[in-house]
């Protein structure tokens, strides 16, 4: 039995309706897990890309990974994990804006390159974009100031194309 | 209705609605024979065993709401054994979807879990192209049911209807050509083996390989056994034959499989009932596992050599590469290996002793004998079912429709009137249990009034034979919710439907009250009282080896 492994999984599907729960479905209905999942129109309207971040050992994966494409309307499967790839994640931060604090969540913003989207007496909401480990440690840092709230998106990847 | 013509549909098991009263207005105008049944479960099951008896896709039409969920049970069943049966199921007006109308229900999302897959048409330019792909999934690759969910006003509307051309799915392209260099590192290592044994499942049934699986077995000299699925598949009189494996496999049949070198499985996917206990499955064996699903390979047991593809090209182009190749060296081994088998088969035979009260086995052995083995029989589910598949021995595919995957009780009799109007010449039997026969009971009426000569032979141990049996076993005999003495008396239960009722009480009432049966051009129910605490051996208890049997 192998290690259980992160893997990132890119699906190009139909765009029609309950395509997202078909996916969703076979997840939740053979025990397998899902960590996140974004999905959003391609340029071509009549199809979606799915990207999903899922866990497990070889056996796993690769069921995973022949269960999705045996979904209809499933049109390509690609675990990125397999190649070289480009994974990114965003969050908006409502982070407590003290007086004392400001210059320091400035200063955070500024290390991190993130960008401050909204200001209120009170809070700053602060857009972060990057890796999961990017985004774990300024979280890291902001809750020590204070976080309010936070959304998340999940990864979205592509696969990176060869440099020559 | 074109379409379905197109499809060649002749036959559609349903029941109406308020959705479906214009389709059903639609058939009536067709020479499309609509089969009125008396519950929507089982309109499906006969679909099911229409489409495994005729090798064509089986059709059902029902309506929303009640109508459609009344029919998870038959397209799961169907699911669970990969047999194609599209189902068109009313819905409500699409303006009302999502509004709890009347009669509305989310089948769609109630049955994509157990269909290959399921549409809603909201559109009626698209239902005709729907509809063809829908039978177009249903019957390729590896087969399945299929919903189509039509709202009123789709099935309402009035189109210029174009024939749509055969659909092409862009994201559906199933893999039946094998491949090659697959194939060929397959046969060296068949060729190698000391202790080969072949294992066909449903595939075999379902592509046809019958033929190229018999030649192929018989020019290397291979044992064959086979799933519950899968039987039929192979001659079950050969002299190869090892019988079922698994759970209530005959002691060869798995004792070989214990020992063999390499396990080559066809068509099969390794289900628990088979394996038993999976990490001591084949442990001495190389296994090659060929089948069309890519799912089913390495799902539950590791494979040497996975060989994805149809198992009739699969099977026809092994027989193809073995036919230059000299097997004289590949075959030395193989008397030692059918020595040891036949040993396994003498010492430990399926065997039950028959006394004062009625056999259950006895029955089956007498229905065998006295139809020559060549009835179609479907089963229930529970002991009837196992008996069945043991003792009445398939020696071709098709005639075997069994609920295998979803272990369906209520399925035989349904799937029986669904067989018989396929091939209306076939002596067609369901051997029954006396609780699974009152699930679909109803359907009496169905038999009756289509003068369908369906026979039942209810194996009547006033038990859920197969619970008790494991309470018999493994929780001290305490019989809690089986024991089924209440029961109506089937005799006049057959007559109050207009079918002929006959009893056999001693062994030696066994025999005529068969032959009565099959002489009787009518519906028929055969009431055997069976010795009630009779239990299925070989046995193996759950989450033991297959070599681990109890048997007795
Ligand atoms: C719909 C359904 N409910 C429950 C079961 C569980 N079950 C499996 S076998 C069995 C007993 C069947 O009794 P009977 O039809 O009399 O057959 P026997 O085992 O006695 O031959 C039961 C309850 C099932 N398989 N299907
Ligand atoms: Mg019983």
């Amino acid at each position: 039995m192998t290690e259980e492994r992160k893997h990132t999984i890119s699906l190009l599907v139909d765009n029609e309706s309950g395509v997202l729960s078909r996916v969703a479905g076979l997840f939740s209905g053979r025990g397998f897990n899902i960590e996140s999942l974004c999905v959003a129109e391609t340029l071509d309207p009549e199809f979606s890309r799915i990207t999903l971040v899922t866990r497990g050992n070889e056996r796993i994966i690769e069921q995973i990974n022949k269960q999705l494409n045996k979904l209809i309307n499933v049109v390509k499967v690609t675990d990125l994990t397999e190649t070289e790839f480009a994974e990114r994640e965003m969050a908006l931060v409502k982070v407590r804006a003290k007086e004392e604090h400001r210059a320091e969540i400035l200063r955070i913003v500024d290390i991190f390159r993130c960008k401050v989207v909204d200001v209120s007496p009170a809070y700053y909401t602060v857009e972060v974009t990057g890796s999961d480990e990017k985004i774990a440690a300024i979280l890291g840092l902001l809750k020590q100031i204070g976080i309010k709230e936070i959304a998340r998106t999940g990864a979205i990847a592509l696969a990176r194309e060869a440099k020559k | 209705m074109e379409v379905l013509k197109e499809e060649g549909v002749d036959t559609i098991f349903g029941f109406p609605g308020g959705v479906i009263i214009d389709i059903n207005d639609e058939l009536d105008k067709t020479d499309i024979r609509y089969v009125l049944v008396r519950h929507e479960q089982a309109a499906v099951h006969a679909a099911d065993g229409y489409a495994r008896a005729k090798g064509k896709v089986g059709v059902c039409l029902v309506t929303s709401g009640p109508g459609a969920t009344n029919t998870v049970t038959g397209i799961a069943s169907a699911y669970m054994d990969s047999i194609p049966v599209v189902v068109f199921t009313g819905q409500v007006p699409t303006a009302l979807i999502g509004n709890d109308a009347f009669q509305e229900v989310d089948i769609v999302g109630i049955t994509r879990p157990c269909t290959k897959h399921n549409y809603l048409v909201k559109d009626p330019e698209k239902l005709a192209e729907t509809v063809r792909e829908a039978f177009h999934l249903a019957r390729s690759g590896r087969p399945g049911p299929v919903l189509v969910d039509l709202p009123k006003d789709v099935s309402q509307s009035k189109i210029n209807f174009k024939m749509p051309p055969p659909p092409k799915i862009k994201s559906y392209c199933p893999h039946t050509e094998p491949h090659k260099q697959q194939l060929e590192r397959a046969i060296k290592l068949i060729l190698k083996a000391k202790k080969p044994v072949i294992f066909a499942g449903g595939g075999v049934i379902l592509s046809g390989a019958y033929k190229e699986l018999t030649k192929f077995a018989k020019k290397l000299n291979i044992p064959v056994t086979a799933s519950l699925m899968g039987l039929g598949g192979f001659p079950g009189t050969d002299r190869l034959w090892l019988g079922m494996i698994g759970m209530h496999g005959t002691y060869r049949a798995n004792m070989s499989t214990g020992a063999c070198d390499l396990l080559l499985g066809i068509g099969v996917r390794f289900d628990d009932r088979v394996t038993g206990k999976i990490d001591t499955f084949a442990q001495n064996a190389k296994i090659i596992h060929i089948d069309i699903d890519p799912t089913s390979i390495q799902k539950n047991v590791p494979i040497t050599i996975p060989i994805v593809g149809d198992c009739k090209i699969a099977l026809k182009k092994l027989n193809k590469l073995i036919e230059k190749v000299d097997l004289q060296e590949s075959l030395k081994s193989r008397p030692n290996w059918l020595k040891q088998i036949e040993e396994w088969k003498s010492t430990t035979p399926l065997a039950y002793e028959q006394k004062d009260v009625i056999k259950p086995q006895f029955v089956v052995e007498k229905l065998y004998e006295l139809t020559k083995g060549k009835a179609i029989i479907t089963t229930e589910v529970g002991q009837n079912q196992m008996w069945a598949a043991q003792y009445y021995h398939f020696d071709q595919p098709n005639h075997f429709i069994t609920s295998g995957g979803l272990g369906c009780m209520g399925f035989g009799f349904p799937a029986a009137i669904g067989a018989q109007l396929a091939c209306p010449k076939k002596t067609v039997i369901d051997i029954a249990g006396d609780g699974s026969i009152q699930m679909n009971i109803q359907e009496l009426i169905v038999a009756v009034s289509n003068k369908l000569p369906v026979k039942v032979a209810i194996l009547n141990n006033r038990y859920l034979g197969m619970v008790r049996q494991w309470q018999q076993l493994f929780y001290g005999k305490r019989y809690a919710a089986t024991d089924i003495e209440a029961a109506p008396d089937f005799v006049k239960v057959a007559e109050a439907y207009g079918a002929v009722g006959l009893r056999a009480t001693r062994p030696e009432e066994v025999e005529e009250t068969i032959k009565k049966a099959l002489a009787t051009p009518k519906t028929v129910i055969m009431d055997f009282v069976v010795e009630r605490e009779e239990c299925v051996y070989p046995m193996v208890p759950a989450g033991k080896a297959i070599t681990e049997m109890l048997l007795a």
